[in-house]
């Protein structure tokens, strides 16, 4: 516990000491709160408390889906093998990283709120918050798989692949525009994904409808992608070790 | 303080380590020396826990490889070869950092870096960040990070690799400190074979993935009726060039 609180830690002040990257990795997410936000609220689509979900989501791939690429420096460089050669546990190396990812997207997500409270956004307190913990669950998977990602694939490909695979990830789980709208093929690829349960549990709690079975899939399937992430995240630290 | 018995390595078809038997005491300084990817460095990530040998056993501060990688871990330092700070963040932050996973608190994490910065000739370097720092300076800061947590065993892979003859006195002096002062056991590799001379009690020479040839400098030189450790680096592993294998 002392060792996890310690890397999260000195994580969490290198991640304040680089303000640049906390705004650049939300910006996407933003950008589209901004820009396409009071288009789709006039559209007749729905209102901003079914875009904004969505977004919570988005930011989750940009964010917590993009971690991976500070390991690579690290592996690059060496830190990461002296990090293996303590005694710490290969578990806790990557929750170190992984909870400063956690903190760092409820902030950028509290922030993407606020902003879309003042655009028009109106969704119960409650429902809001349920919503910023479902996103952290949702995060620790993303954060792991881009860790897992970042340790297996060439240094060289991380950013390229990783960039690429948001897009149809973002767009197959419906975050700008509802699965409702969707032809049959497109609704059956997307329910093939994590993110399209994770953006209808979020416009659930956002809608204050506590008891629908989108929420208990949307938990179910946060739950399962994060432990998941985390399992395959620590395997992969472990790998190759005594 | 290493006791191996039959260390193997396969990596895919490629037999990289093919049974090491090793043998190091408590307070020795011992040389691994070899021709570029004859398995130093893949023995060395074994006996330090970073790699899982195929086959084998082998005892590393006391503590079982196999059973309990943790308490190996404990116990020894180790100092790769390509460094382990990142160029972009304090040093004094990471070394605190390090400290502190071995279970120091704040307050006795600084004060042993202090410490242990001043003794490396390194004062007050925590606010830098190695981008600024000589090859030389860069190392020593590589060995405070290894013994941060009085480790008992030092493994240093090509700890001067690259610095010039000045930095290199300068790094064994330290090496020879701390076996004198602290009775820490040292196991390096180096290419610089009259500095593996002039500092080690024993060496080891790899080659292919076996020990070809092992025993005190003097002792080896007299054997092969050789002047230097370089004429007996070369008579038991050949003049061929080694081109094309990793490090």
């Amino acid at each position: 516990m002392t060792a996890l609180t310690v890397l999260t830690g000195h994580y969490l002040r290198a991640s304040f000491g680089n303000k640049f990257s906390l705004v650049f990795s939300a910006l996407q997410p933003f950008l589209y709160l901004v820009l396409f936000g009071p288009l789709f609220d006039r559209s007749g689509v729905g209102s901003w408390a079914v875009l904004v979900p969505g977004l919570l989501v988005q930011l989750g791939l940009t964010s917590a889906g993009m971690a991976g690429f500070g390991i690579v420096f690290d592996q690059r460089f060496g830190v990461l093998e002296r990090l293996r050669v303590t005694p710490v546990s290969r578990v806790t190396l990557l929750l170190g990283r992984v909870l400063r990812d956690c903190v760092v997207l409820l902030i950028q997500a509290v922030a993407i709120n606020v902003a879309a409270y003042a655009l028009g956004l109106r969704a119960p307190l409650a429902g809001v918050l349920a919503a910023l913990l479902l996103t952290t669950v949702l995060s620790v998977g993303m954060a792991s798989l881009s860790y897992t990602a970042a340790l297996t694939l060439r240094q060289e490909l991380f950013a390229p692949v990783m960039s690429t695979l948001v897009v149809p990830l973002m767009l197959l789980s419906g975050a700008l525009l509802p699965m409702s709208l969707a032809p049959a093929w497109l609704d059956v690829v997307s329910r093939l994904t994590p993110f399209r349960y994770a953006v209808e549990g979020l416009r659930a709690l956002f809608a204050g409808s506590y008891a629908s079975s989108a929420l208990v899939w949307g938990v179910v399937v946060s739950l399962a992608f994060a432990v998941l992430g985390v399992t395959l995240g620590t395997s992969r630290f472990q790998r190759e070790n005594a | 303080m290493i006791h191996a018995r039959g260390l193997t390595k396969t990596f895919g078809p490629v037999e990289a380590v093919r049974g090491i038997d090793l043998d190091v005491s408590a307070g020795e300084i011992v040389g691994f020396l070899g021709p570029n990817g004859a398995g130093k460095t893949t023995t060395l990530r074994m006996l330090t826990t970073l790699l899982r040998p195929t086959s084998g056993t082998a005892t590393v501060a006391g503590a079982d490889l196999f059973a309990d990688p943790a308490a190996v871990r404990r116990r020894i330092g180790y100092v790769a070869q390509g460094g382990a700070f990142a160029p972009f963040s304090p040093v004094g932050q990471e070394l605190v950092l390090q400290a502190r996973l071995y279970g120091l608190s704040k307050e006795q994490a600084r004060e042993r870096v202090t410490t242990l910065l001043a003794e490396l000739d390194l004062p007050g370097v925590e606010e830098r960040t190695t981008v600024t720092m000589s090859g030389g300076q860069k190392r020593r800061l590589d060995i405070a990070m290894g013994l941060l947590h009085r480790p008992e065993l030092l493994f240093l892979d090509e700890p001067t690799t690259g610095l010039d003859p000045q930095s290199r006195a300068n790094l064994w002096d330290h090496v020879r400190r701390l076996r004198e002062r602290d009775g820490l056991t040292v196991f390096l590799t180096t290419h610089y074979l009259e500095e593996a001379d002039a500092l080690c009690d024993r060496v080891l020479i790899i080659d292919n993935g076996r020990i070809v040839a092992q025993g005190a400098p003097d002792e080896l030189k007299s054997e092969h009726g050789a002047r230097t450790l370089d004429d007996v680096f070369l008579a038991v592993t050949g003049r061929e060039l080694r081109e094309g294998a990793a490090a």
